[in-house]
Order: structure tokens, then C-alpha cells, then sequence
């Protein structure tokens, strides 16, 4: 049974009619048009869905609709543009880490919210932040080095 | 070249016309945008894509720009930049105003797509012969306009100049600008990656390059972290579906009865069946979910295909080889050799399979419209994908147009090739483009496999420690079960299911070094399939296919070897090996690493935590790559870490050394992840890894610290391959590391906790 749903995205409301059950991400990326975040798994284990509920990170696989309720919610194209890019974005270009780059919202997502709670973090800090991502193409040692460079930049 | 100000949305279309075929770009990111290739491509009669002509792989453009049409693509590791950098490089134009397009049938000829490791090695020979060429011909022209020979002529950024009179100039566009080349190659006939067509140019002296070997940065990071880059999940088309598969619970079996009420409460849903290809459309891809995870499928009885998994290497020791191959030739007489000896050196190595596990599954669109079919696919080889089509759909090639989309990753024969197969089954079925994306435990669970292989060694030592004979056989499934590409059906989950006849073929591989032992014998045998068709466990192409099993054996062997003669591993390898392409990488990685000689094991070390280090090392196809690991051992937990890695690389000639550093790592972690952890489970009815709890993968948390990498520069020979190469040596680099760690040595992959606990109890 559809429901009608009213989500915040990255400061728009959008007016989505679906199935309670339906997960965010497939409102996100089909009607409300949002290229990110990505398919991986649909089982919260990769974070290449992740975007921002109220800030924290989330897995839009698999919450459904029913659960965001007021919520706002930030995907990576909300988190930062080139005109006005997030520290972690510039330093991923600076550091030219992503290769095929599906995993890309995992990462930074997670990263932007631990970031901005935790400044001068350690490597181990950073690496337990970031535990359970899933990268297939072998980033890791580039996603570390700009996460660093993020963190520097963040002060 | 960076455009991070064009938005590439799914909602911006255009309509271009291209190589005769209507083509749909969809949000293209500025890599790949048709409007430039439109300006050429209309401007005039194009000759035909045909790979004897210059335009097939180059045109300059009416303001000057360059179009470079190249009939391979990029996996992530910016490639095109490279490719870009030798086209730059050989019309004496500016990077900037390059432009790569990749992996589109209906503007590039089949060059073999992504392909071991052959962007540069062969792709970008071809690209830079058809550059140096568009130069020849750009130059006669400008001789004739400007009234000089060629030889008083130069050219700078794309301007003809006299070179005793700067004001007498002419610019490439000027000469030829927005017109096609209308001058014939000499091709050697192959398609694919032995494509060779050079003209009457010769390339520059790499001494004269300027734009090869810079370090140049790629343009498609900002479109990816700004969320701007449409992977092939991301195309949409008008009036589109959605579909996912279904696949049985006991492989082999088919549906005998597919109960399509029990989805008759799911808007739109409908079922497509025949034979055993099974899947579901319905208008929202939620919906499609829920449809195929919903639907009453009763399946065929078919008896449990597969061995216990603890039998697996069993069944493959005993197996009747199908094929066997020795290769290179025999040297001198192995088992005369062996029968002299004083001593014997012997082991067997086992290399389960493995999985792409790409990091997301398969997508694919296929829209068939008036008899024309556009599919959008991430796969590595769009013009296989085209002949795929073509046979299944039993339409001529000429009218389908195959768009190579970024995937969510690759790493060789994937799911992605099944899925554009699978996607125009069902285009055809229900008269409406498709969209289908399998489901994570079908890109993990029935992607084609890595094959799972086991590796006997020996060594026949003589009375004065003298290794005088070496005996080595890899044993196990082919490399091509299935083969590379989708190119025919039978090699497709799509014809596999719809009974079209099988083929598999046979394939595996040798080490890839130089040791020179008076007697030497490296041969391969393959097994038949374990099941014949539709299996999760049909293999084929992973990443450096086949290398990383080789080598785990060969190089622990050596190692082994070195170990029983009380001998430094590499000073032992030094001894052996008669490239000097080896001894130098071998060298170099040593002395960053700082290694000092002695023996393995290490015999100063005490309680549960202890270190090592271990060298391996391989040749690819011209490349040569040493690495030594560094790895933490918790003998309590059999947790390993491979902390450092120095890694020695020469490629021949690098082209973009901040490009090949960043390849490099990603082999390593990617090799390490299949060390450490990569192993496919299944019991006797099916595969049991289904998503990374069950296939788990390297994590951040066990990541490197340093990997440390030595480029070794050869500018005056051709590029070699890099994508690949150095992933083969990491899994002995820690198995030797690992014994010199703890003096127990691992001879089988992964090292999880488990394994190495048990073995080193």
C-alpha cells in the first residue's frame, strides 16, 4: 500500500508517494532523482548508500521510508559542491583517491560526520571510524592519506 | 579539461547522431561527452569505423581540439589520461585539448576493451602510431599551404610554423579542423588487444617527450565526490522497466512451475520464463525487488553438483586432466635430473576460488527500438558485449550500439557481460527498455569465478646444494570455463540457461620468471567444470587471472628452497634469475626496503606477536615487479597483518607516474584482501558466499600503513602493462614473510584467523 512521504534532501522537500517498506535509497535515486547514493548490497554492509539523517550516518538501503520521517537528510551532493566543496571532497581530488568510485559515499559520508566531531583524530582512530566500509578496487591507503588530509584541513 | 562546473544529471539529454547509429548520451560526464564527437563526426562523410582508418582514432575538431576514439576504457585507474598524454604528445598539442572517448561501439573500433593489462601495452601503441600519423599527414598539408618542405617546418600547441619565420603558420584546425582523415593504415587484420595499425610516421624519440611522464592528474575524480558521474546503474531512458533475476536455490535445477499469482498484488509485476532463464519486470525497481523475492517457483530435482568444500582440492589432485601444456619447452631432462639427486625438495599449494565481488552488482540497460538495440553496460569489453547481442538477439551487429558506462567496479570477467545478456532477454520479452541490476548475492554468489587450483613443486638438490632440477605443475579449473568476454552466447548465464550448446575452454598458465636451473619443467593441466551449465562456480577471468595463484606457489617455493639451503631469499633469487629486468627490481626493492641478508626463519623472536618479512617476485607481459612484506603475526588470534610493502616496478616505459603509483596500491591492498581473506564457500548444492559476511574483504582496519613504491623508469622501452602485475607476487610476499615470521610455512590461501591459527598450532 503507497503512502504519501515528505523527505528533506539536502535542504528540498520532495513529495514521494511509496511503500512504507520501501528504502530511502530507492526514493532517492528514482523519484526524487538523485544519482547518488549507490546500490552495493541492500544489507548495510558496504556503505555505498550513506547519506546523512540529522547529521549522522545512515544506510538508505535499507531504512525504510517509514523511519525518516522529518529527518534531514544530506546525500554527497548536498554535503559539498565545487563552488563550495567539503574538506573531504577537495582532499580526495587533491589526493585523486576514488578508481571506480561506486564506494565513494561510504566513505565520505562516514568520514564528514566523524570529522566534524572529532578533531585531530589518530590513524587507529580514523581506521575504526571507517571499519566495515567496503572499497573493491583497493583505495584504502589513498582513502587514509585524504581523510588525513581532511582532518588537517579541519583543523 | 576539468568541467566541475557542467552538472551531469540523469535528467540532461541529448540526441546526437554518431557513426551512423542514433545515440543516446545520457548525463555523460565530461570524459566521455558526445558533443564534441558530434562536431566531427557530422562535419562531412565519416570513413567507415573501420580499424585501417586514421579516423577511427583520431579527428581534430573545427576549434582545434582533439578526439581520441579508443576501443578501450578505463577501470579506475585513469588510463585515459595516460592515453591522452601519448596523443598529446605525438600532434605536439596541448593535453588540455585532448579528448579521450572510450568504449563506444559506434565510435571506437574493438580494441579489446579492458583487457590484461593491456591499456598502454597495446591500446595506447596503436594510439600512438594513429597520433603520430594525424602529425605526418597534418604536416604535409601545412608543407603544401605554407609553401615549405616538412622538414622547415615545427609545431607547437597545434601551429604549424616555419621554423625561420615564425609568421608563416598554420594551425591544425586551420588545415583540417571539423573534416575527417581520409588516410588508410596498415592494419594487420586483428581485432582486439593484438589490434596493430600503424601508418608511415614514427612515433618521437621518448627522449623528446614533453607530456609523457607527467605526473597529470585525472579529470574524473570531481564528477565522482561531487556526485556528478552517471555509473550504467545511473542511465535512465523513457518508458524504462525494471528487472532482477532469479536463480535456483540448487544449481542446475530449472523452474518447472513459476506461479506468477503469487506476485499479482505487486503493481505491474510480470514474470519473463523460458527454460531455465527466470527473472521479473515491473515499472518501480522496488517493486521488481519484491517481485522476485516474492514469487512461488517450483524447481527441477537436480541432484547436488558440487563436492564437500573440505574435498575440494582432493577432487581436483584426482581429476583426469582435460588438457595439459608444458610451457616454454623443457629444459634439459627433469626426471633424469630428479633421479641423481642427493636431496628433494618438494610441496603442494591450494588456491580456492574466488569471487570479483564487484562493488556493486551487475547493472545493465538494453532498449531495442524500431529494430535498433542500445545497450548501456559496464562491462570491459562493449564490442564482445555487441557480437553477444547480436547472436542472442539474432539481430546483425551493425544495428546495436553497445555504451561502455562506468560500472561499479570490474577486476576482469564479472558479472557485468552476463547482466547486459540477461537485460536483452528481457528488453525483447516485454517490448520495453530494460533496466537490470542482480541483487548482491548474485554479484558475489553467481559471478564467474577465479578457478580454484592446487600447485606441486620440487626441487632436486644435488650432493653440493646445487638446485639442478626444478619440477613445477599448476592443477585445476580453467581460466575459461567461461571465456573472457560475452561475445558468445554459450559462454553467458543467458545462453547457459536457454540451452544453447556449451564450450568450455581450456586455459591456465606457468610462473612467469627466470630462473635458470639446468633442468626445468612448469606445465598446467585443467579439469572439467563441476557442473557443465548455469554453475556459480563456472570460472573465468579475475583480476591477473590465474597469476596470483602461480605465483603463491612458485614464489613460497622458492623461498622454501632458499630456506632449506640455509640461504638470504634474495640472495638466493639472485643466484637464480637471468633477466636483468628482475635482478634490478629485485635489487631496488631490497635496498628500499633495507633488507640485510640472512636466512629465513627469523630465530630471535619470543612470544605471541612477532614479524617478519618475505620477497616475492614475477614478470606480466614485459612488466617486472618485486615486493617485500612486512607482516605482523598474533600467534594467538592467527590474525595477520601486512603492514609495509616495498614494491620495485618497471613497466618500461611510465607514462604517468602518479597514475601507475596509485594502480600499484590498489593491486596490493586488492592482493592482500585475496590473501588474507578471499575465499568462495559453498556446500553441495550451491555457493554459500553471498555478500561480505560470507565473502569477507580486506578492511580498513588491516590496512597497510606504507606501501612504498620504487618506480624504475625505462623510457626507451614501450610501455608494458601495470594494471595487473603487481598484484601476482603479494600472496607469496606474506607467506614468506609469515614463515619468517613463525618458521611455519602456509600453503594455503586465505590466511584468515582460522587457518593460520590452525596451522600454526
Amino acid at each position: 500500500m503507497n503512502q504519501k512521504f515528505s523527505l528533506n534532501v539536502n535542504g528540498k522537500v520532495h513529495n514521494v508517494e511509496a511503500d512504507a517498506n520501501m528504502p530511502l535509497l530507492y526514493a532517492l535515486r528514482n523519484d526524487i532523482g538523485l544519482n547518488n547514493p549507490h546500490f552495493g548490497c541492500g544489507l548495510a554492509q558496504c556503505g555505498a548508500c550513506t547519506v546523512h539523517l540529522d547529521g549522522q550516518p545512515i544506510r538508505s538501503c535499507i531504512t525504510p521510508l517509514s523511519a525518516v520521517g522529518a529527518g534531514k537528510i544530506v546525500t554527497l551532493a548536498g554535503l559539498g559542491t565545487p563552488e563550495k566543496p567539503h574538506p573531504l571532497q577537495i582532499a580526495y581530488i587533491e589526493e585523486q583517491v576514488p578508481q571506480c568510485g561506486y564506494c565513494i559515499n561510504g566513505w565520505i559520508m562516514t568520514a564528514a560526520a566523524f570529522l566534524r566531531d572529532k578533531k585531530k583524530p589518530t590513524d587507529t582512530e580514523i581506521r575504526t571510524a571507517l571499519e566495515g566500509l567496503k572499497c573493491r578496487c583497493g583505495t584504502h591507503v589513498a582513502i587514509l592519506r585524504a581523510v588525513k588530509r581532511a582532518a588537517a584541513m579541519m583543523g | 579539461m576539468t568541467r566541475m562546473e557542467k552538472s551531469a544529471t540523469f535528467s540532461r539529454r541529448s540526441v546526437l547522431k554518431a557513426g551512423g547509429a542514433l545515440v543516446v548520451s545520457i548525463g555523460a560526464p565530461v570524459s566521455f561527452d558526445f558533443a564534441r564527437a558530434d562536431d566531427a563526426t557530422l562535419a562531412g562523410a565519416k570513413p567507415p569505423l573501420t580499424p585501417d582508418q586514421l579516423s577511427s582514432y583520431i579527428a581534430v575538431n573545427a576549434d582545434g581540439t582533439v578526439s581520441a576514439f579508443f576501443g578501450k576504457m578505463d577501470m579506475g585507474q585513469g588510463l585515459f589520461v595516460a592515453v591522452g598524454q601519448i596523443v598529446a604528445e605525438e600532434l605536439d598539442v596541448p593535453f588540455k585539448s585532448v579528448k579521450v572517448f572510450m568504449g563506444d561501439t559506434a565510435t571506437s573500433v574493438n580494441q579489446g576493451g579492458a583487457s590484461g593489462s593491456t591499456g598502454l601495452q597495446e591500446g595506447g601503441k596503436q594510439m600512438r602510431m594513429a597520433a603520430a600519423e594525424a602529425r605526418r599527414v597534418l604536416l604535409d598539408m601545412a608543407a603544401d599551404n605554407l609553401g615549405l618542405p616538412v622538414d622547415q617546418l615545427t609545431v607547437t600547441d597545434g601551429v604549424v610554423q616555419a621554423k625561420s619565420a615564425a609568421a608563416r603558420r598554420v594551425s591544425y584546425a586551420d588545415l583540417v579542423g571539423g573534416r575527417f582523415f581520409n588516410v588508410h593504415l596498415d592494419w594487420n587484420g586483428k581485432y582486439g588487444n593484438p589490434l596493430y595499425a600503424p601508418g608511415k610516421a614514427q612515433p618521437k624519440d621518448p627522449k623528446d617527450h614533453q607530456i609523457v611522464g607527467q605526473p597529470i592528474k585525472r579529470e574524473d575524480v570531481a564528477p565522482k565526490v561531487f556526485a556528478q558521474e552517471d555509473y550504467c546503474t545511473d542511465i535512465k531512458v523513457p518508458g524504462m522497466v525494471h528487472a532482477r533475476m532469479i536463480r535456483p536455490a540448487v544449481a542446475g535445477a530449472v523452474p518447472l512451475k513459476v506461479d506468477e499469482a503469487s506476485i499479482r498484488d505487486i503493481p505491474s509485476a510480470h514474470v519473463v520464463w523460458d527454460q531455465g532463464f527466470l527473472g521479473v519486470v515491473a515499472d518501480k525497481e522496488w517493486d521488481a525487488i519484491r517481485a522476485a523475492e516474492k514469487l512461488k517457483v517450483e524447481w527441477s530435482d537436480a541432484a547436488p553438483p558440487f563436492p564437500d568444500q573440505a574435498a575440494l582440492y582432493d577432487h581436483i589432485r584426482n581429476a583426469p586432466p582435460r588438457k595439459r601444456v608444458v610451457e616454454p619447452k623443457e629444459a634439459g631432462n627433469v626426471d633424469d635430473a630428479f633421479k641423481t639427486a642427493a636431496r628433494v625438495i618438494e610441496a603442494e599449494y591450494e588456491w580456492p576460488f574466488q569471487s570479483h565481488s564487484s562493488m556493486g552488482p551487475a547493472c545493465a540497460l538494453v532498449e531495442i527500438k524500431d529494430g535498433h538495440v542500445t545497450c548501456w553496460s559496464g562491462t570491459q569489453k562493449p564490442h564482445f558485449v555487441r557480437a553477444g547481442l547480436a547472436a542472442i538477439l539474432q539481430a546483425p551487429e551493425e544495428n546495436i550500439h553497445v555504451i561502455w558506462t562506468p560500472g561499479p567496479g570490474s577486476y576482469g570477467r564479472n558479472d557485468a557481460d552476463d547482466c547486459a545478456m540477461d537485460a536483452a532477454i528481457l528488453a525483447k520479452a516485454v517490448g520495453k527498455p530494460v533496466r537490470l541490476q542482480y541483487m548482491r548475492n548474485q554479484g558475489t554468489g553467481w559471478d564467474p569465478k577465479g578457478p580454484a587450483s592446487i600447485h606441486h613443486a620440487r626441487a632436486a638438490i644435488d650432493a653440493s646444494g646445487t638446485v639442478i632440477a626444478y619440477d613445477f605443475l599448476s592443477k585445476g579449473f580453467s581460466r575459461v570455463d567461461v571465456d573472457t568476454n560475452g561475445s558468445k552466447p554459450f559462454d553467458t548465464m543467458a545462453g547457459q540457461t536457454l540451452g544453447i550448446a556449451l564450450k568450455s575452454g581450456d586455459g591456465f598458465g606457468v610462473p612467469a620468471e627466470s630462473y635458470a636451473f639446468g633442468n626445468k619443467r612448469t606445465a598446467w593441466e585443467t579439469i572439467a567444470p563441476l557442473l557443465d551449465r548455469a554453475s556459480p562456480l563456472r570460472s573465468s577471468h579475475l583480476r591477473d587471472p590465474v597469476g596470483p595463484q602461480i605465483h603463491f606457489a612458485s614464489e613460497s617455493f622458492m623461498d622454501e628452497v632458499a630456506a632449506a639451503l640455509g640461504v638470504d631469499p634474495i640472495e638466493f633469487r639472485l643466484r637464480h634469475v637471468r633477466d636483468p629486468r628482475d635482478v634490478s627490481v629485485i635489487k631496488a626493492a631490497a635496498e628500499k626496503a633495507g633488507w640485510r641478508s640472512r636466512p629465513s626463519p627469523r630465530t630471535d623472536q619470543s612470544g605471541d606477536k612477532v614479524s617478519g618479512r618475505g620477497i616475492a617476485y614475477a614478470q606480466r607481459n614485459g612488466t617486472h615487479v618485486a615486493m617485500i612484506a612486512e607482516v605482523d603475526v598474533d600467534r594467538r588470534s592467527g590474525k595477520i597483518w601486512a603492514r609495509k610493502f616495498t614494491v620495485a616496478h618497471d613497466c618500461g616505459q611510465i607514462v604517468n607516474p602518479d597514475g601507475l603509483r596509485m594502480t600499484i596500491e590498489g593491486n596490493v591492498v586488492h592482493g592482500i584482501s585475496r590473501t588474507l581473506w578471499e575465499e568462495v564457500k559453498f556446500d553441495r548444492k550451491k555457493v554459500t558466499s553471498i555478500d561480505w559476511m560470507t565473502y569477507p574483504i580486506l578492511d580498513i582496519t588491516e590496512t597497510p600503513e606504507e606501501v612504498d613504491v620504487v618506480l624504475i623508469n625505462h623510457p626507451e622501452i614501450a610501455p608494458s602493462g601495470a594494471g595487473e602485475p603487481s598484484s601476482r607476487p603479494v600472496a607469496a610476499a606474506i607467506a614468506n614473510a609469515i614463515f619468517d615470521a613463525t618458521g611455519v610455512r602456509i600453503r594455503r590461501v586465505p590466511f584468515s584467523p582460522d587457518h593460520v591459527k590452525s596451522a600454526l598450532s
